[in-house]
């Protein structure tokens, strides 16, 4: 599948998945979207470029090993969910506060944001993870 | 008493570092730890010895009504003392008996996690926080007694020790969880204050039978005694610590811990006192023909926790109070004599007595710790020992001639090995030659020797206030009223010291006789006993396991999906069947023309899918399919889930495609019947499925959540996106649970994927 259409193509259609895919992340929290599906975006946009090229030159241009996204993914929602343990209220409750931004009013943030984000990293891990070593899997 | 039972947690972080910082001095300088828990418990003394109890309640899970609690009372504080103390001294002894060993920095990490464990089981408040440290002692027992991992033998006896002592706990579980429903609380003091209805609850009898076998696991009581001598393959250290003083006594804490509770009840004395007296003389018969030192001192100390579980299902106020006053005399001498064990093993090179004696010229103070601690075993004058064994007689003449004939038959032998160790090795002459030219034990291996040794002679000589400070108050929170402390090295001429001098003149006899002995005794042992049932219990669990992988996991791909799409039909189907679960609706709603044509797209494609003859063609039918699902979810309103499902589709066939690169073509099809097999299990599949969703939709048993959720969104959660809440935020338990189910299977792909392949036979 070393297909020249096909390359040409994932150049441009990458950074407008993957921008795509920041875009469903963010707006997840009021409108379709959310961590797991931009995941999934993100995840597909790369899936298609290590079959453009091939996993070798994917991986290095995802630059970040997937397992070690994947811990860290785990990692950030356990943490998320610890903060409000140590504020003294039960894990996994939501803490919240608005941080004004000149220029967009206020912006609500919340720990279930952080939760979102290592649910993103996982998705993301564990299907380029996945991709990945299919790809490079010997005869 | 939360931070005195958790302190050797936290110290045992810090003892491989220190090892390391201090290799010469690290044993010295964390046995203080243990040394200012002791004298801590010391400072309590005072406030205990009047009647007083400390309780200390930390939330765990209020909603179930399950406390991290700790209770201190007489008995607790007595074996809090035993824990920190013997602990202290083993510390300084396991530096000498390991020393320049590379792990030695984990043997102390785990003889204080242990400690740690061992405090919590005893000042426990709350029944599950019992079983909470309870498990974590085997778990430590487990790791220490295979400190010497790579020898087989030390492996094989920590697996069997954890598997025999777990399965118990597994038992006591069982046991909490009845007595729970019975009593309504697992609470210690709670339960103290239960009414006597209790015991009439149908479920008190299964509750105490199931936590009794716990405690006779624990406390290796007949017939699960046989992991006990098999854990002496770990380190003495370990040993005199956690199988002779400490940990095997948890079972006999708990019988009296439980005693005011259960105690009553009618199978409690029968099955508790028959075991503990099977386990008396059972121990001492067994102690009769062994050789190795540690393993004689093992079963001496199986024959000991026998007598205390057989003190502990008597019940009678003379009996509670033998049984504390002799674990704590127990304790004092077998640790001792543990200690010497280990330390003439260090010097000589061997534990066998027939190749050791008249090592008390080149070993003169370990030989004058030995002496004490023997005489104290044998019950003589002035030592401890003695004491303890008079109120022990007492207490089994006052319960009838089969208890009292017991008790003199094992004391007699237990006489008889207190002089093995303490006189044969010592003072008689040497029948063989050791691997080693005995010397003088150092300083770390002579000190915990002595100081037991030395304590059990002043408290024989001053009964008084170790009676009235610590061993009373002890008993009377077992008895229920305060008891009048008359422990005295001197009775007068009563029949009880007669009894004392026959017992020992029959140890005399007996060991006068031992080397005719021990052959007798090894020929009529040899070769049976539940060791051999164990055994035979292990291969089969791996027989059954391979029977049924073979059975149920063939690697064949179409019937692994054969057997689970069945089975999960079966028994869904079985359960609606039977229940009356069927429950169509009346009538069907008429369909819209975007439905009707998705519907038939889905239907096409799936023929497709089944019909074709290329692979990929196959799979991305079935992707059709599934986007025809998705299409559905938009139709009725659920974008996020038509989104996802979407994706999910995409990556599915990607995945498809890039595992198919990997295999042959299609070239040998299935058969018409196995086609016509295939095809029935997935229509039965189907029908139940969609009988199942119809069902499902009149069903209402619960009010429905989504209008809570809908509602609560926005203001609790600062979302708009109702999904997405309740993905992050209400249900972020659930979230997290599946990220680790994620994270867990791409683990799995790696595995499969990278190692390499084993090739077939």
């Amino acid at each position: 599948m070393r297909s020249f259409f096909l390359r040409t193509a994932v150049r441009v259609l990458l950074p407008m998945l993957l921008l795509f895919s920041i875009y469903l992340f963010l707006r997840g929290h009021n409108e379709p979207g959310g961590g797991f599906v931009a995941g999934l975006t993100a995840a597909a946009a790369w899936s298609l470029y290590a079959i453009a090229f091939d996993s070798r030159h994917a991986r290095a241009a995802f630059r970040v090993e997937p397992r070690r996204l994947i811990a860290t993914g785990l990692l950030v929602i356990l943490a998320s969910g610890l903060i409000s343990t140590f504020s003294g209220r039960s894990y996994l409750s939501g803490i919240w506060f608005s941080l004004p931004v000149p220029g967009l009013g206020d912006i609500d943030l919340g720990t279930p944001v952080l939760f979102d984000l290592g649910v993103f990293m996982t998705v993301i891990g564990v299907t380029l993870g996945i991709v990945f070593s299919l790809e490079e899997v010997e005869e | 008493m939360s931070i005195t039972v958790l302190s050797g947690l936290a110290g045992s972080l810090l003892a491989a570092p220190l090892q390391r910082t201090a290799p010469r001095r690290a044993g010295w300088l964390l046995a203080l730890l243990p040394l200012g828990l002791f004298i801590y418990f010391l400072t309590l003394l005072g406030p205990v010895s009047a009647g007083r109890t400390l309780v200390e309640t930390l939330p765990w899970a209020p909603g179930l009504g399950v406390e991290f609690s700790f209770y201190l009372d007489g008995l607790g504080l007595l074996m809090a003392l035993l824990v920190s103390g013997i602990g202290a001294l083993v510390l300084v002894y396991a530096g000498g008996y390991l020393e320049g060993h590379p792990q030695l920095g984990r043997m102390y990490a785990f003889l204080l996690v242990f400690m740690s464990a061992m405090l919590g089981v005893v000042l426990s408040g709350h029944l599950l926080t019992t079983f909470l440290f309870w498990e974590l002692t085997s778990i430590s027992s487990f790791l220490l007694i295979g400190f010497d991992h790579k020898d087989e033998t030390s492996r094989k006896s920590a697996l069997q020790a954890l598997l025999v002592t777990g399965g118990g706990g597994l038992a006591m579980l069982a046991g909490l969880v009845l007595l729970n429903q019975a009593a309504g609380t697992l609470s210690i003091p709670a339960l103290l204050a239960s009414s006597p209805d209790l015991l009439k609850h149908p479920l008190a009898g299964p509750a105490a039978a199931l936590i009794l076998l716990g405690a006779f696991t624990k406390s290796a009581q007949f017939p699960f005694h046989f992991w006990l001598p098999n854990a002496m393959a770990a380190p003495t250290p370990v040993s005199a610590y956690l199988h002779s003083a400490t940990m095997v006594k948890a079972g006999v804490f708990l019988i009296l811990r439980l005693g005011p509770v259960l105690g009553d009840h009618p199978l409690w004395t029968p099955l508790v006192s028959l075991t503990g007296a099977v386990t008396l003389l059972l121990g001492a018969w067994m102690a009769l023909s062994q050789t190795d030192l540690k393993r004689l001192l093992a079963y001496s100390t199986v024959s000991m926790l026998g007598l205390l579980t057989l003190l502990g299902g008597l019940r009678t106020p003379l009996a509670l109070e033998a049984a504390v006053v002799f674990l704590f005399a127990h304790a004092l001498y077998k640790g001792a004599l543990f200690m010497v064990a280990g330390a003439v093993d260090h010097e000589t090179g061997t534990r066998d007595v027939t190749r050791l004696g008249g090592l008390a010229r080149r070993m003169p103070q370990t030989a004058a710790a030995a002496l004490p601690a023997g005489l104290s075993m044998a019950a003589l004058p002035p030592l401890f020992g003695f004491i303890a064994k008079e109120v022990v007689y007492e207490a089994a003449l006052e319960s009838g001639l089969f208890a009292f004939a017991a008790v003199f038959a094992a004391s007699a032998v237990t006489v008889f090995a207190a002089a093995v160790i303490a006189v044969e090795v010592f003072w008689a002459r040497p029948a063989g030659s050791p691997p080693r030219e005995p010397h003088e034990a150092p300083l770390a291996l002579r000190l915990g020797p002595l100081v037991l040794a030395g304590l059990g002679l002043l408290a024989g000589l001053l009964p008084g206030p170790l009676d009235r400070a610590l061993l009373s108050p002890a008993a009377a929170g077992l008895v229920g009223h305060p008891l009048q402390p008359g422990l005295a090295l001197w009775h007068g001429l009563t029949p009880l010291l007669a009894y004392s001098a026959l017992t020992f003149a029959a140890g005399a006899l007996l060991y006068l006789a031992r080397r005719p002995l021990r052959r007798l005794a090894a020929a009529l042992t040899a070769g049976f006993g539940p060791d051999r049932l164990y055994d035979l219990a292990y291969a089969g669990v791996f027989r059954l396991a391979a029977w049924q992988t073979g059975l149920l996991q063939h690697g064949t791909l179409r019937y692994y999906l054969n057997l689970t799409v069945l089975a999960a039909t079966g028994l869904v189907g079985t359960v609606l069947l039977l229940y009356g679960g069927l429950n169509m609706p009346a009538a069907f709603p008429g369909a819209t023309f975007y439905e009707v044509l998705i519907a038939a797209l889905i239907l096409l494609a799936a023929g497709f899918a089944i019909t074709t003859r290329s692979r990929l063609g196959a799979v991305a039918a079935l992707g059709v399919v599934g986007y025809g699902v998705a299409a559905i979810f938009l139709l009725f309103g659920a974008p996020d889930l038509a989104m996802t499902q979407f994706l999910i589709e995409s990556l599915t066939v990607i995945l498809f495609v890039l595992a198919f690169y990997h295999l042959p073509d299609f070239e040998r099809f299935s058969s018409r019947r196995t086609r016509l097999r295939d095809m029935l299990v997935a229509m039965l599949a189907g029908v139940l499925m969609t009988v199942l969703t119809l069902s499902a939709v009149g069903i209402q048993i619960f009010p429905t959540i989504s209008s809570y959720y809908a509602q609560a969104a926005l203001p609790e959660a600062h979302g708009r996106n109702i999904t997405n809440v309740i993905l992050v935020d209400f249900r972020g338990f659930d979230t997290l649970g599946e990220n680790v189910v994620l994270a867990l299977a791409a683990i799995g792909v790696f595995a499969l994927l990278k190692f390499p392949k084993r090739r077939q036979p």
